[in-house]
């Protein structure tokens, strides 16, 4: 039970060897009083009974052969994927995005970025989609302020499947500019359509390459726009618990 | 036997490496390129028991290359085999 009596969800924070924000995910979930991060380690099978899962960013096994392709035959998951297919709540940050596609429970691909550089700068993103467990205490056409830290942002998938996802509302975030217009040169990596976080057709996978952890304490640089992803989360896991 | 994995993106794909290697050439004399491709190359080796189909052989090392070797949703990928 948290200080305020209510309920105190149980966040997952997965582990790989070469991942790099798991502690300012851990932090992150942290500042919110009705939440505590529960530590994953690659090679656990058992997910500690936690009800929504983050994947963090880093370089999982070095990015070696592509980002995400060794992480994905990590013990754990096997058990991730049980948790999806029963509907648990998945967030993949950048790297974890990226592990969420070669395991194919997002669509698509990240490839280079379209310049060949690391990209590290703050990015405007436009919420497509308000209607996701992820984006729920946004408005649609929010613009969100956060980070970009990447090598391998570019979101590729084939022209059927990008149909079909933006019939479905999957294209949940765009690159745009600050007062949420678009120009060919909003977004940092060469993304397809501005794409800079998508959500499978069952909606409760999500990734995404901006890094909202990295934004949300009040009086630090990074403002506080990334807490929206993190709220939304906390509200659906107290939704689900009182439907159980 | 020893194999050979060719991994490339996929036609279509935007090649990003690619593109800047085809913008490189004309710089040094070289002119009329293109189409240019970057992708991998991995060698390995498979010890076999005694007898094993060769077909079986070739599913196997496919099965390899769409698990793991290569992202069938951005890249293409052939090998070839060597009784070595």
């Amino acid at each position: 039970m948290s200080a305020s009596g209510g309920h105190t969800a149980r966040i997952g924070v997965v582990v790989f060897p070469g991942i790099n924000t798991d502690h300012d995910t851990a932090r992150a979930i942290s500042t919110f009083a009705d939440a505590e991060p529960v530590w994953l380690w690659h090679k656990d099978t058992d997910l500690r009974g936690v009800e929504a899962i983050v994947i963090p960013g880093g370089f999982s096994y070095g990015d070696y052969l592509r980002c995400g392709a060794i992480a994905r035959f990590s013990p754990i998951m096997g058990a991730i994927a049980d948790f999806a297919a029963a509907g648990g709540l998945i967030m993949g940050i950048c790297n974890g995005f990226q592990i969420l596609t070669e395991a194919h429970l997002l669509p698509g691909a990240l490839i280079r970025n379209i310049g060949l550089k690391f990209v590290c700068r703050y990015v405007d993103l436009r919420v497509e989609n308000a209607g996701t467990p992820f984006t729920q205490t946004a408005e649609p056409g929010d613009v969100l302020r956060v980070v970009v830290k990447h090598n391998e942002g570019n979101y590729r998938v084939d022209p059927e499947t990008l149909a079909a996802m933006r019939a479905n509302g999957q294209v949940v975030l765009r690159y745009c500019e600050p007062d949420g217009t678009e120009r060919d040169d909003c977004s940092p990596n060469g993304a397809l359509d501005g794409i800079a976080g998508v959500c499978n057709a069952d909606f409760n996978v999500f990734g995404l390459m901006p890094h909202p952890e990295n934004s949300v304490e009040p009086g630090l640089a990074g403002g506080t726009d990334g807490r929206v992803f993190f709220q939304s989360i906390l509200n659906e896991v107290r939704d689900m618990a009182a439907a159980r | 036997m020893h194999v050979r994995v060719y991994v490339t993106p996929k036609h279509g794909i935007l090649d990003p490496q690619g593109v800047a290697v085809e913008r490189s050439l004309p710089a040094l004399g070289f002119d009329g390129v293109s189409g240019v491709r970057v992708g991998k190359f991995i060698e390995l080796q498979i010890d076999l028991a005694d007898g094993t189909p060769a077909d079986q052989a070739r599913s196997e090392i496919d099965e390899m290359c769409r698990k793991l070797l290569a992202n069938p949703i951005i890249e293409d990928y052939t090998f070839t085999v060597d009784q070595a």
